[in-house]
């Protein structure tokens, strides 16, 4: 192993000083240093799209409409405590067996389940859940695009093992476009700090590569169900 | 072993394509393509800025590569990753096998990637006694029939739902032969069941990466199945493959990237799943891998910077340039002879393994333009493949009638005003010949090309007069 690995140093050094000689640099000099350590920190946006912007309720209104487009079921709540009867609603009226698996995540814990019929369990999924609820970072308007972050409280694999993801937004947590949805993450771990995994969810699963005919359910969730809260 | 290239016999395999009748049949599905990124990139008044914004980020990337891996890697380091370097395909192949070896792998997940197809990678994991198992629905296929993709975002753009049919009855022996495959959907929901157990199974999932981002050492991969994230999510350990030309600084660089890509690529305002992995599970975490490796790979591009294909880097493998390819629409990817078909091809293979093998690729073109005019980072296509031709020519490598065509296109390049004139009269008197199949067998001037392939005719106006209109008219 540790010949391999002696190897491996000796590789990074090969490409490294590839790179280096094609570009006819060290890697030493220091305003090329500096123009990247800047550019790390100051993270500059670029073209932002005007599509997503505007105040809450047009923001509100573009996501949904964009999530629609992407094949998505959008419905309101008025309230977080509303959130379950809508996630029974939508199970019954999809013909789905009213079971529900999440995570631990403390904002949907705290909501009334126990007043509708569902059967909640809980922890990620070993591939034979039917319908999963888990709670998005925001929502993005640009596109219609939730973001979603994995830790302790939400398992990645409810978003994508079962066949019906439902996913709760706060309404407060629409945000206009990807920078804004960048800008929530780096409140939470910090500048150049990272989830385990950050997904960027649009519309259901899908798949085109049979003669290009769109199809719904390929490896991931049949329906998303988006419900906005509050 | 690797992909064995046979893009020197470039015109007798387009030959080949041309009179398959079961090929040309398939193809007609590519020409989708087009009008979907039409439509994505008219909702977007600022597609046209985002793409100049795109271009500059991998320029400036580019330029102080070596400076942004550096910061990547110590990024992956912090998350509790791996970095290993590859110089070249075979040095990748080791690497990654002696991974899935130490982790004691039996069977392997893949994402679609195009870097795995370039180094050859199921090969080589299955010579080691371990099942690899694509699990992109295209790839999925491709695996079955063993062969290589057609296309860099749509592998099995080659096949109909017949073929599909005919390979599932072939290879799904367990499932009752006489259940009904007759629609996409059932194809499908086949696919999916099966490769379901191979995702719960698998030990390793390896995929590649759109974009490596250098300020969180994260990876990022875009799919529309979700079988990209069941690779990386549930095995014990993740390996991705990327070049070292996917390196983005920020996330606010990767953002700009994506708007492109997608629209580019299916005309998706984005694609379904946008996926953002750094480092393996945390602590408390109930899913997600426990052990976390990028194999990054070199494999002659080093080299192409500071050169004259230095811009060739700047590609996000989006697809755009062969969907509007005519030469690729009339004779699909394979007849390319390699991993990567269609304009982008045509310039990337020369460079990656030589000029001797890859260099009929450049002439697999009509200069028509388009693919540069779609390229959502800009790459000047034509003009590289005009650098190769001529190196070609200076090294006599090839025959006597493609140096004397080159002189005569040369002819007119050269002179720009002369050449939109010349090319919209032939457009014209084509359309008028052509009215009644659409195609030529045989032309004058054009002996060279279409004693191997048919040349399309031309639909309306030149593509310069079309684009001027066009420009025009959204203005
Ligand atoms: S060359 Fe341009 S158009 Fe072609 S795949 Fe690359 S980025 Fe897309």
């Amino acid at each position: 192993m540790k010949d391999g690995r002696s190897g491996e140093v000796s590789a990074r050094e090969t490409v490294l000083a590839g790179i280096r000689r094609s570009l006819g640099v060290t890697g030493g000099e220091a305003p090329r240093r500096f123009e990247v350590e800047r550019r790390l920190a100051e993270a500059p946006a670029g073209i932002v799209p005007q599509r997503g912007q505007g105040d809450l309720p047009a923001r509100v209104a573009t996501f949904r409409a964009e999530a629609e487009r992407a094949q998505a079921t959008v419905a309101e709540a008025a309230a977080l405590n509303d959130v379950p009867a809508e996630v029974a609603r939508f199970l019954r009226e999809a013909n789905c067996p009213a079971t529900v698996r999440m995570g631990t995540d403390p904002r949907l814990a705290a909501l009334p389940w126990p007043a509708t019929a569902l059967d909640v369990s809980i922890g990620p999924s070993d591939g034979r859940d039917l319908n999963a609820v888990s709670m998005a970072l925001v929502g993005i308007a640009e596109t219609g695009t939730l973001a979603l972050v994995s830790g302790a409280d939400n398992p990645t694999t409810l978003n994508f093992l079962p066949d019906n993801a439902i996913v709760v937004v706060r309404r407060e947590d629409v945000v206009a476009d990807y920078e804004a949805a960048f800008a929530r993450l780096r409140a939470v771990y910090g500048k150049g700090g990272a989830p385990r995994a950050l997904n960027f969810i649009t519309g259901p699963s899908r798949s085109a590569d049979i003669e290009q005919t769109l199809l719904l359910g390929a490896h991931g969730p049949r329906r998303l169900h988006i419900v906005i809260a509050g | 072993m690797t992909v064995v290239p046979t893009s020197a016999r470039f015109q007798e395999n387009a030959h080949e394509a041309l009179n398959d009748a079961r090929l040309q049949g398939a193809m007609v599905f590519a020409r989708n393509f087009a009008g979907r990124r039409a439509l994505a990139a008219a909702r977007l008044p600022e597609f046209d800025r985002l793409r100049d914004s795109a271009s500059a980020i991998k320029d400036h990337t580019l330029a102080h590569l070596d400076l942004y891996l550096e910061a990547y890697e110590r990024k992956v380091v912090e998350s509790g990753g791996c970095v290993h370097y590859a110089e070249d395909a075979e040095a990748a192949r080791r690497i990654v096998v002696d991974l899935c070896r130490s982790l004691g792998a039996k069977s392997v997940t893949k994402g679609k990637s195009m870097i795995s197809e370039e180094i050859g990678l199921n090969a080589a994991i299955e010579a080691a006694g371990i099942e690899a198992v694509e699990t992109d629905l295209g790839e999925y296929i491709i695996q079955l029939r063993h062969e290589t993709p057609s296309h860099i975002i749509a592998p099995a753009i080659h096949l109909t739902k017949r073929d599909f049919e005919h390979d599932f009855r072939a290879r799904h022996t367990n499932l009752p032969p006489e259940r009904d495959l007759s629609k996409p959907e059932q194809l499908l929901a086949e696919a999916r069941a099966v490769l379901r157990e191979k995702f719960l199974a698998a030990d390793v999932g390896i995929t590649g990466a759109n974009f490596l981002i250098a300020e969180t050492g994260g990876s990022v991969i875009v799919t529309n199945e979700g079988n990209g994230d069941l690779t990386q999510t549930l095995p014990r350990a993740h390996i991705v493959i990327a070049s070292i030309e996917k390196i983005v600084p920020t996330l606010e660089d990767a953002a700009q990237l994506l708007r492109v890509l997608a629209r580019s690529a299916t005309g998706q305002d984005a694609s379904v799943y946008t996926t953002f992995s750094t480092g393996p599970r945390r602590p408390g975490d109930p899913d997600g891998p426990s052990a976390y490796h990028v194999v990054i790979l070199d494999n002659g591009r080093s080299a192409m910077l500071g050169g004259e294909f230095q811009d060739m880097l700047r590609c996000i493998r989006c697809g755009a340039c062969m969907n509007h390819c005519p030469v690729y629409q009339a004779v699909g990817g394979h007849a390319y002879g390699w991993v990567y078909p269609g304009p982008m091809g045509a310039v990337l293979t020369p460079s990656l393994i030589g000029v001797a093998e890859g260099g009929q690729l450049p002439n697999a073109s009509t200069f028509c333009g388009r693919c540069e005019e779609v390229c959502p980072v800009r790459i000047p296509l034509p003009k590289m493949m005009r650098h190769w031709r001529e190196r070609e020519f200076e090294r006599a490598l090839s025959p006597a009638a493609a140096r004397y065509g080159l002189g005569l296109w040369a002819f007119f390049a050269a002179r720009p005003a002369l050449y939109r004139v010349a090319a919209g009269l032939v457009a014209r008197s084509l359309r008028l010949l052509g009215r009644r199949k659409g195609r030529f067998a045989s032309l004058p001037f054009a002996g060279g090309w279409t004693r191997y392939r048919d040349l399309a005719a031309p639909e309306g106006s030149t593509f310069q007069s079309r684009w001027r209109a066009k420009s025009g008219a959204v203005k």
